[in-house]
């Protein structure tokens, strides 16, 4: 595998320009300014708020010095509350190439496309220079969520995903995996896991912080329709998501936007601190995977029943189909198919070798089903995290 | 490890007491068990659970090589494993509207 170098050391598995709205009134220039690019890697990423937010101000950082960014164009209405200063300064001190268009200030919308466009077209001349480097497996950075499940997910796609982490671990990579809200049954088994008794108890109030949320929002309950799909507790339901984990020990707990420090197996605590104010923890499996890409993932493995055909901005995504049916309707939008599990053609394991070995093809250049199709589904929406502790993330095994 | 085997029926772990359907597995199907071949008394449907081998009364129930619960009543080999012989090792209050046990 080869990469791009950054001025932190890390290696992107791809080398893109993104450029950023920093309010929804500057969502149709920004994409105007990409449009001329189609079928090129720019990417269009943003946040509509107008109020400000610390939780989106530092997931923006993050997004724009992520290791796959080569440069970024931030387009400003000019009066939104995002502190489009500080944005810039975050990325010029990565040493990347960054320019802000004011909309206010420039002209309106056509000076602010062509203005935008003109840099564009600058920045990806300048990129590529950016040096190549071998990679190796234990640089990589990979996230795991699962959306559109069904009764296969649990039996074919999530346990192969886990099988792959499993693997991808042994080999130094950092692995995420999520949804404290779908582990409520798990505390234990998962603590049990932790590589301290003091992370243990971290995660398991990790997950009691998740089951209080969603039961203010009231959901989070065992369904009745869960049992006619075969599952018999609240246990198991939140097993065949956990499953996804694999079985390493966990290093650590991270918010959105911590990068793990070294490699291993680490829980993303995505279930906003506090009182609950802006309504669901994340909206939609692209605010998940934002999450993860914020966090460093350079790919993420998306596990679908019954199919979904998202990818993402910035960090390829990586799609397993876990029902076999779903694979035949959707062939074109899946990357895996786990359905041969429950069709009784490959194992678990030969499936977690695929992903693994898919995984290694993806991050040297290989496009994701998601890709090719120009997919690049972008959420960032308001939350609020404490940071996390030192004991989040202990050095010691 | 996890080979296909056992038909229909899926091992998700080694440790595991349980197996589950890739399929809907038809009444009379017959079922290969460590203890000997077993014929189903009643259609699993896919994703259900069958007992991998006697789970007795107080046994903790083990999928992907972890407890989802805890046997309420002895349970013999090849039969259904669900809410009607297992309860949750966890939530004990969890209540199960339409799950009768029965399958289809």
């Amino acid at each position: 595998m080869e990469g791009w170098l950054r001025a932190d050391g890390r290696k992107g598995i791809r080398n893109t320009v993104v450029v950023a709205y920093l309010v929804e009134c500057a969502h149709f220039v920004a994409s105007e300014i990409v449009a001329a690019f189609r079928g090129r890697d720019v990417q269009l990423i943003g946040f509509p708020g107008c109020f400000p937010n610390e939780y989106a101000a530092r997931m923006m950082e993050r997004l724009c010095t992520h290791p796959n960014v080569g440069a970024v164009l931030f387009v400003s209405l000019g009066c939104e509350s995002f502190d489009k200063v500080r944005a810039s300064a975050a990325v010029e001190g990565s040493g990347r190439p960054v320019k802000t268009l004011v909309i206010q200030k420039a002209g309106g919308t056509r000076a602010t496309v062509k203005a935008g466009q003109d840099w564009v077209e600058g920045a990806l001349d300048s990129i590529g220079n950016v040096p190549r480097v071998p990679m190796e497996v234990s640089d990589l950075v990979i996230g795991t969520v699962c959306g559109g499940s069904d009764g296969t997910s649990g039996i074919s796609g999530n346990p192969a995903a886990g099988r792959a982490f499993d693997l991808l671990v042994a080999e130094g990579a950092a692995c995420i995996f999520e949804e404290t809200g779908e582990l409520i049954g798990c505390e234990e088994i998962m603590a049990e896991r932790a590589i301290t008794p003091e992370l243990g108890r971290i995660l398991r109030e990790s997950v009691q912080k998740a089951e209080r949320y969603y039961a203010t929002l009231g959901y989070g309950s065992f369904a009745a329709g869960n049992a006619a799909g075969g599952l018999s507790t609240i246990e198991e339901k939140s097993l065949g998501a956990y499953v996804k984990s694999g079985g390493s020990p966990i290093s650590g707990l991270i918010k959105p936007g911590d990068v793990p420090p070294r490699g291993g197996l680490y829980l993303m605590d995505v279930v906003p601190d506090g009182d609950v104010r802006f309504g669901f923890p994340n909206i939609s499996d692209n605010a998940e995977i934002v999450e993860m890409i914020a966090s460093g993932a350079h790919l993420t493995l998306f596990v679908t029943g019954r199919g979904s055909v998202v990818g993402s901005a910035i960090s390829p995504v990586i799609k397993i189909c876990a029902n076999p049916d779903t694979f035949r309707a959707l062939a074109e939008d899946m990357d895996v198919n786990a359905g041969d599990i429950i069709e009784g053609r490959r194992t678990i394991d030969q499936v977690g070798r695929e992903i693994r070995d898919f995984v290694v093809a993806v991050a040297d250049g290989q496009q994701t089903a998601s890709e090719g199709l120009g997919h690049r589904e972008f959420i960032l929406t308001y939350k609020s995290f404490d940071p996390i502790g030192p004991a989040c993330l202990p050095r010691t095994a | 490890m996890t080979a296909p085997e056992t038909g229909p029926f899926l091992l998700l772990h080694p440790d595991d007491n349980v197996l589950v359907a890739r399929a809907t597995a038809p009444e009379g199907t017959e079922v290969t068990l460590a203890s000997g071949t077993v014929r189903l008394t009643q259609s699993i449907p896919m994703a259900h659970k069958i007992a991998r081998s006697a789970i007795s009364a107080g046994d903790t129930i083990r999928k992907y090589g972890m407890p989802i619960g805890i046997a309420t009543a002895d349970i013999a080999p090849g039969a259904h494993v669900h809410v009607h012989n297992i309860r949750s090792g966890y939530t004990p209050s969890v209540v199960l509207q339409d799950a009768d046990g029965r399958a289809g």
